[in-house]
């Protein structure tokens, strides 16, 4: 691996035991062990991906729903472990996977900014820095001390997106979150994402909105039940996956 | 082969220790009439002794791969912390007397259980307020560590399905989130010390050690329990009915001595009577517990915590597969 490299996938594959419903209790699990049901059905939900994103790069993923794009994600975020072949990551990663994931909706603003900022490894002392930016960002500065149970659900989501990225990460995940917020928020992450990436982060976005994937990636991978159908300049692979 | 090899440096070791307690009979402990027993502690000391030298070791050597653990931890050591603080207020945040219920509770429980047991059944004991407060602040202390431990990795779910964390952080906030109310029981025990005239002895200082004993047993049996709920939540029902019977084999307000002698093997093969019994001899009685009630004590914690930390090592990665 060089020292250009952000992130190298080698061979992964990801297996899912599929059992019709989930064996929660002893009971269920002893009927199942005497009927013999606890063999499961195998689903592999990705099978030999092989991809090197470069450091800097935006970097896209396309596909149908069940192409294996968030299970890639989740494996790049090291929340999941591949069944098989090795993922190596250079670098820090805030993982945009789903925005407030660490919220607690009993505490208020002000300490769920402490709280998600410990989630993704940051000391107290380092959140103190940044967080009237935060809030800044946000524009929560009317709600700082309110339980964000009360928050509405594009606050919740500016939030979550201003706390992960205030400090540069190295790698940046993002899942479909550019949908949330209204058009004026909506712009004022894409400017934060330009920003970032600018600045040297390399980004691996998923969306179903082509336009957005043209116009921010430099490559896509295109998956399709799994497998890695094509790799290459993002135009070139969007314009074949939408006229697919 | 590398594991015949710390069985070999263990079994030396522990041999070599047990010839030295037959050299000098009278080193650890006294010698009583019944030699089996002798034989027994022997045995036990000398192995245990063996064992956490012989582990000290495999750590010095394996330093390079437990570092990057232990690393993780000190960076998401501002987790644990929020985690704690996190637990503390939500717990209290609610209620009109707020804070002030960590002290309540505690007492009113003891005053319920001494109106009971003073008036309805009568056991011989000395002082009964502080005698039932001191063994009930050890078992609820245990009691609440595990019983937070174990759901504390399914309600983390959502963070575990989304972000890389060391899961192992939440039973230890839970733990410690325990330790902070046991520390507030803890102040009103010595409340009705105060108000019961009871005598107070500088031995009381040593009360962290058997409360680290306790600390660690229960981080150990939190680990499992986290783990093991998480493929069976049955666990969580099957743990509270095994809570309930633990209460009746813990002297907690009862005294051993009611116990018929061919019963009482059962008794002390309950951990928590031994960490108890531990709490009481400094916090109460003004003495020091002897090196075999330390190394009973100190045997089980680690063990406990050791099979804790390889049950939940083993698991962790088929976590997010069943939350």
């Amino acid at each position: 691996m060089t020292s250009e490299t952000a992130i190298k996938i080698d061979n992964v594959s990801m297996c899912f035991n599929l059992s019709r419903d989930r064996v929660d209790s002893l009971k269920e699990y002893f009927i199942r062990l005497v009927k013999r049901q606890l063999f499961y059905d195998e689903f592999w939900a990705l099978r030999d991906i092989s991809l090197e994103i470069k450091k800097g790069e935006v970097f896209g993923l396309v596909g149908l729903n069940g192409a294996g794009k968030s299970t890639l994600l989740k494996l790049v975020a090291g929340v999941l472990k591949p069944t098989k072949g090795t993922i190596m990551v250079n670098g820090t990663i805030a993982p945009l996977i789903e925005l407030g994931a660490g919220f607690d909706p009993e505490l208020t603003a002000r300490e769920n900014v402490y709280l998600n900022g410990a989630v993704l490894g940051y000391s107290s002392k380092t959140m103190d820095k940044y967080f009237d930016e935060i809030i800044a960002f946000s524009e929560l500065q009317d709600f700082v001390d309110v339980p964000v149970k009360n928050f509405s659900s594009g606050m919740y989501a500016r939030l979550g997106f201003a706390i992960a990225t205030i400090i540069k990460p190295d790698i940046l995940i993002v899942d479909e979150i550019l949908a949330v917020g209204d058009y004026k928020f909506q712009e004022k992450c894409k400017h934060r994402i330009n920003e970032l990436m600018s600045g040297g982060t390399t980004v691996l976005l998923v969306s179903h909105n082509i336009d957005t994937t043209k116009r921010f990636c430099h490559r896509v991978a295109w998956l399709d039940k799994g497998r890695l159908i094509e790799v290459g300049p993002a135009k070139e692979i969007c314009e074949k996956y939408e006229g697919m | 082969m590398r594991k015949l090899k710390y069985i070999l440096l263990i079994a030396t070791v522990g041999l070599l220790m047990y010839l030295l307690q037959l050299k000098i009979p009278n080193l650890f402990f006294s010698i009583e009439e019944n030699e089996v027993w002798n034989s027994a502690r022997r045995l036990i000391l000398a192995f245990t002794v063996s064992i956490l030298f012989c582990g000290a070791i495999a750590a010095v050597i394996n330093w390079k791969k437990i570092r990057p653990y232990l690393s993780k931890l000190y960076k998401f050591r501002s987790l644990l912390y929020q985690l704690v603080k996190r637990d503390f207020k939500a717990k209290y945040k609610r209620s009109f007397l707020g804070i002030i219920w960590t002290i309540l509770n505690p007492l009113l429980t003891m005053l319920v259980l001494t109106i009971v047991f003073s008036s309805l059944f009568r056991f011989d004991i000395e002082n009964f307020p502080v005698y039932l407060l001191s063994g009930q602040l050890i078992f609820s202390f245990f009691s609440e560590a595990t019983t937070l431990s174990m759901g504390s990795i399914l309600s983390a779910g959502s963070l575990i399905k989304k972000v890389n964390l060391p899961k192992y952080i939440f039973p230890i906030s839970k733990v410690l989130s325990s330790l902070i109310n046991l520390f507030f029981s803890f102040l009103a025990l010595i409340i009705v010390m105060v108000i019961t005239r009871a005598p107070f002895s500088w031995t009381m200082l040593l009360a962290p050690l058997p409360i680290l004993y306790t600390l660690l047993f229960s981080l150990g049996v939190g680990l499992i329990l986290s783990a093991a709920v998480v493929f069976f939540r049955d666990m969580m029902y099957l743990y509270n009915i095994f809570l309930t019977i633990l209460v009746y084999l813990t002297p907690i307000f009862y005294p051993i001595s009611i116990i018929p002698d061919r019963f009482r093997f059962l008794v002390s093969l309950n951990p928590i009577y031994h960490f108890v019994e531990c709490f009481r001899t400094v916090a109460i009685y003004g003495g020091i517990p002897t090196l075999w009630q330390n190394v009973v004590c100190c045997l089980m914690s680690l063990a406990s915590l050791l099979a804790g930390l390889y049950v939940f090592y083993k698991k962790q990665d088929r976590f997010i597969l069943y939350i």
